[in-house]
């Protein structure tokens, strides 16, 4: 009996004293375990659309390790001391990206790496979390909703790294950073008409833009206009994708079984694709049950910023929780044939790419915002 | 606060937040739905549909490697063409156990041991399905051995392919280069995309330099397979697009001529049409067979022709740079004319040796020429008179007027990995040394810069554009070794040659140096005139001597016995006919001696052979 106390014991107090020591770490354990769920889900699927191999796995494993230290590190930090770093971490990344598009050569290919002697390094993965900095500083302490001067100096600060990481060319990043900076404004209470008239103005631009595309980012609009137009090409991606998902069926056809990923039809499978083994090795149910997770995370993330206490916090928890989602949405849509390809990985899951680390770290954010909470005054 | 219109309400602020976040709920969840919607329509609404076309035979898409270009000379002579070869491949997928078939086949002498590392490479960056080629040319007895036991190699197959061939297999191989297996470094830089399908990229060279255009473009076929990836029926699709041929400058017959005219020695020749900058000859001896670098060489053949004390390798027409000597005489010559620094009467007294006044080192000439004018000089190559107009001229005079001429930069030709060479002046010794002391310019340096020793060092191509531009009379052309590609429609499209900065003199100062140097070969005193003898046509030319080993200023030299590797390395620039100059060649013996002994009759065996003395 005495045994069987003590095992009782244990066995009531071990969560408390996890919860204890997350919350000492200032890390918020709904969003942990969401965010935990999704990896792991990611993990299992790497394995089958990676070719089974244990080497692809330690390496994204690595990774993982790395945005963890990233998401602890950006916990610890209070939303005041980011806000107060927010310009020049915004100023650094700007330095930052135009010395790559002075070093790079754009004419060839992407130049996206900026070579600091001991590590490589990406300005555009800053700068995902930057501009929302940025923005949700230069909002904190003027009255809400903004005035169109506000809004303007807003536009530029959206407007300038996005055009950079444009032109290098990153149209993917480009179009992460550009949502991260509207959110702001929309959570800021921008008015619907000036939404209106910068979708107006977004799309009499549209022919300019096609103008200065480049060769493969228009025959991406085209092929996703007309997939069966070029059925050797960029089509190919998704008329496969499209068999790899729809021969998944409900249940899906087994873990390591997917015929079009192991066989190596579907193109990319371990990276921008990982989305369609999913669904036709578990079906719709595996795709709706990691869809339910991130919608999960996503709306942790929203609780936290409605929770927070200051401007800045809530509008920069809002951006990044808004963000991801279009991470997510981007990815699938376009895996499912709803949206054109652009190369934007399905967050978290997908192989490679520093992406992970900024993920994380933009969570990491959003746990600080949510345990500092008490410490900030009214 | 007070001056602000508008203050900062919190709970404004709040409430538009939580409606803002109302609407991008309500929005974000109807994208979620629509996306469902999707995978509801793809998953179970039609999922038969997909279903079928995942569970049935399949079409898998196929690289199909495109026609290498062909490699013409000027005359339409093939220098590189496409034969078909069996070659042994295996489809890892097909194959139960890889190293154990591997091994079997090492064991008949299918494959090489040494191959087996690069073999591993290529499966590991394949793509499944891929199959992996093994050995990239079988003779007719290793294609019967396989025939015989082809039972037991499951996903072990014999295909045929097109592989380079070189007919003239050494003959210019330095200017053509030679194709090898795509490895790990090449693999990062190609197209993947491109080189599906292909095993071989040019290496060196024109099938370097020309890459883009002689590959061609990358076909496909779809393949029909089984669920289990096996192959059952082909469609060609998308037919892959031959590369473009090319027509060099070169001439193969005076190549030959010119690589036969070597004879056994290492050195090289680079012979250029001046009327245009066509590189007629680009020959570096010796050459090797670019033929086996095909196959894959094993470690063995690699070694012994890695570590071949007369490194065939070695490029010495491009890479290799050497003192030039007294071939710069004729263009010091113009130098000291142009400027007016010496006329062409001027003479001086040659003792023989040259002192620089409050000196006592002596400046040796190979012998004492007593009065001595600049034609005399160039005639019978008198040291002492040029040592007298380099130290007028002074090192950055010499400099800026033999940059005109192209020495001490890239020619710019073609292919890659030429040599710059080195053009010294103040400014150049400045950067090339470290150490303070080092940097200062000597005047005894400027002085042996008049017989083209010291730091001067130029490559035989950049010896060659220079006479080229001596015989065109100031013309200058940059030197090319493509006069043509075929384009899109198959026609060969003609190059127009590049020209450059002209040296602009005046005739009778090239009247002097040119006459001078026919007097090289012409003159009962010239350096040369013993190769010249019964030559049907006149040409010109000036002898040079490229010292490997120096002698102290009283030390007495003797050829003779200086072992081989110490022995000077002879020069001999030429150019004819001498009225219109059709040919302008540079010819370097390495520890030939005396440029009059042997690189002259070297020279004049080519041009003996461009004018078609040789098949009277």
């Amino acid at each position: 009996m005495m045994l069987a106390d003590q095992y009782e014991y244990r066995e009531a107090t071990s969560p408390q004293l996890l919860a204890r020591f997350l919350k000492a770490i200032h890390v918020d354990s709904h969003l942990l375990a969401g965010l935990l769920a999704i990896l792991a889900i990611g993990l299992v699927v790497l394995y089958s659309a990676g070719g089974r191999s244990e080497d692809l796995l330690m390496k994204q494993l690595v990774r993982i390790g790395a945005a963890f230290a990233a998401l602890i590190v950006f916990a610890q930090l209070p939303p005041i001391l980011l806000r107060r770093w927010s310009p020049w971490v915004f100023f650094a990344g700007l330095v930052m990206l135009t010395l790559v598009l002075l070093t790079g050569d754009i004419g060839k290919g992407a130049q996206r790496w900026l070579d600091l002697g001991v590590v490589r390094f990406q300005p555009s993965e800053l700068m995902k979390l930057a501009v929302p900095m940025a923005a949700a500083w230069y909002l904190h302490d003027r009255p809400l909703p903004p005035d169109l001067p506000a809004l303007a100096v807003l536009l530029l600060i959206v407007v300038v790294p996005t055009l950079m990481i444009a032109i290098q060319p990153d149209l993917g990043t480009a179009l992460l950073i550009a949502a991260s900076g509207v959110f702001v404004a929309w959570l800021a209470g921008m008015s619907a008409r000036v939404i209106i008239f910068g979708g107006a103005a977004g799309v009499a631009l549209a022919p300019a833009l096609w103008y200065y595309m480049h060769d493969y980012q228009k025959q991406r609009v085209l092929t996703f206009l007309n997939p069966e137009s070029d059925p050797l090409g960029s089509g190919y991606h998704i008329i496969q994708s499209k068999i790899a998902i729809g021969s998944g069926g409900l249940f899906g056809k087994g873990w390591l079984n997917g015929s079009q990923s192991q066989l190596e039809f579907l193109p990319e499978p371990d990276t921008d694709f990982i989305f369609a083994v999913m669904g036709e090795e578990f079906g719709l149910l595996g795709l709706l049950a990691l869809l339910a997770v991130y919608v999960f995370v996503i709306g942790r993330g929203m609780y936290i910023a409605v929770q927070a206490r200051d401007t800045f916090s809530r509008l920069l928890a809002g951006s990044i929780s808004l963000t991801f989602f279009v991470y997510v949405i981007v990815n699938t849509g376009m895996v499912t044939g709803l949206l054109p390809v652009v190369g934007i990985p399905l967050p978290l899951v997908s192989y490679g790419g520093t992406s992970i680390v900024t993920l994380m770290a933009g969570f990491g954010i959003l746990m600080s915002i949510q345990t500092h909470r008490k410490f900030l005054p009214k | 606060m007070a001056q602000a219109l508008r203050i900062k309400e919190a709970f404004v602020e709040q409430r538009i937040f939580a409606i803002r976040t109302v609407v991008a709920g309500v929005a974000g969840g109807l994208l979620i739905a629509a996306l469902i919607a999707r995978l509801v329509g793809l998953q179970v609404v039609n999922y038969e549909h997909y279903s079928t076309l995942s569970q049935g035979n399949r079409i898998r898409i196929v690289p199909v490697s495109p026609t290498r270009g062909l490699i013409y000379d000027r005359d339409g002579v093939l220098l590189a063409e496409n034969l078909p070869v069996f070659q042994l491949e295996l489809t890892p997928e097909q194959t139960s156990d890889v190293d154990e078939t591997l091994a079997r086949l090492v064991e008949i002498g299918l494959v090489r041991p040494d191959d087996l590392e690069r073999i591993h490479a290529t499966i590991a960056r394949s793509r499944h399905f891929d199959s992996i080629p093994l050995r990239f040319r079988l003779d007719d007895h290793e294609v019967a051995r396989f025939a015989v036991r082809r039972q037991s190699f499951p996903g072990v197959e014999i295909r045929s392919r097109l592989a380079r061939y070189y007919p003239l297999s050494g003959t210019a191989v330095h200017a053509l280069g030679y194709m090898g297996a795509i490895n790990e470094e090449d693999a990062a830089t190609l197209d993947k995309a491109a080189y599906a399908g292909t095993s071989h990229n040019g290496k060196l060279g024109i099938e370097r330099a020309f890459e883009n255009i002689l590959h061609g473009k990358v076909g496909h076929k779809q393949v029909l397979v089984n669920a289990q990836g096996r192959e059952l029926d082909t469609y060609p699709d998308e037919s892959a697009l031959a590369g473009r041929n090319i027509q060099l400058t070169l001439d193969a017959h005076l190549q030959r001529a010119a690589e036969a005219a070597l004879g056994g020695h290492t050195g090289a020749i680079v012979a250029i049409d001046p009327r245009s900058g066509d590189v007629l000859v680009f020959a570096s001896a010796p050459t090797f067979d670019p033929n086996p670098f095909g196959e894959g060489l094993t470690a063995d053949e690699y070694a012994r022709i890695s570590t071949d004390p007369d490194k065939p390798l070695f490029n010495r027409a491009l890479r290799g740079t050497y003192p030039p000597g007294s071939t710069i005489k004729p263009l010091l010559a113009l130098a000291g004319l142009a400027t007016g620094t010496v006329t062409e009467q001027d003479s001086i007294w040659c003792p023989g040796f040259y002192r620089l006044p409050g000196h006592t080192h002596r400046y040796r000439d190979w012998r004492s020429h007593g009065r001595t004018d600049l034609r005399k000089a160039i005639v019978e190559s008198c040291d002492v008179y040029f040592y007298q107009l380099a130290r007028d001229l002074q090192i950055d005079g010499i400099h800026d007027f033999l940059a005109k001429f192209g020495l001490g930069e890239k020619t710019g030709i073609e292919i890659a990995g030429e040599a710059a060479g080195i053009l010294p002046s103040r400014e150049w010794k400045r950067n090339a040394f470290r150490n303070r002391a080092d940097q200062v310019w000597f005047p005894g340096e400027t002085i042996i810069a008049g017989i083209g020793q010291g730091y001067m060092l130029t490559s035989p191509l950049q010896l060659a554009h220079a006479t080229a531009i001596l015989a065109a009379r100031g013309k200058a052309f940059r030197p090319r070794m493509v006069s043509a590609i075929e384009n899109a429609d198959g026609v060969l499209e003609q190059i127009e040659p590049e020209g450059l900065p002209p040296v602009q003199l005046s005739d009778d100062t090239w009247d002097t140096v040119l006459e001078s140097m026919e007097g090289v070969l012409r003159a009962p005193t010239g350096t040369a005139r013993g190769s010249a003898v019964g030559a049907p046509y006149r040409y010109a030319g000036k002898t040079g001597t490229a010292q490997v080993y120096s002698i102290g200023p009283d030390e007495e030299f003797d050829g003779g016995e200086v072992p081989e590797h110490l022995r000077d390395h002879a020069l001999f620039l030429a150019f004819a006919p001498i009225d219109e100059p059709e040919i302008a060649l540079a010819v370097l013996v390495e520890h030939g001696g005396g440029g009059s002994r042997t690189a002259a009759p070297v020279a004049r065996a080519v041009l003996d052979a461009y004018f078609g003395v040789d098949e009277t």
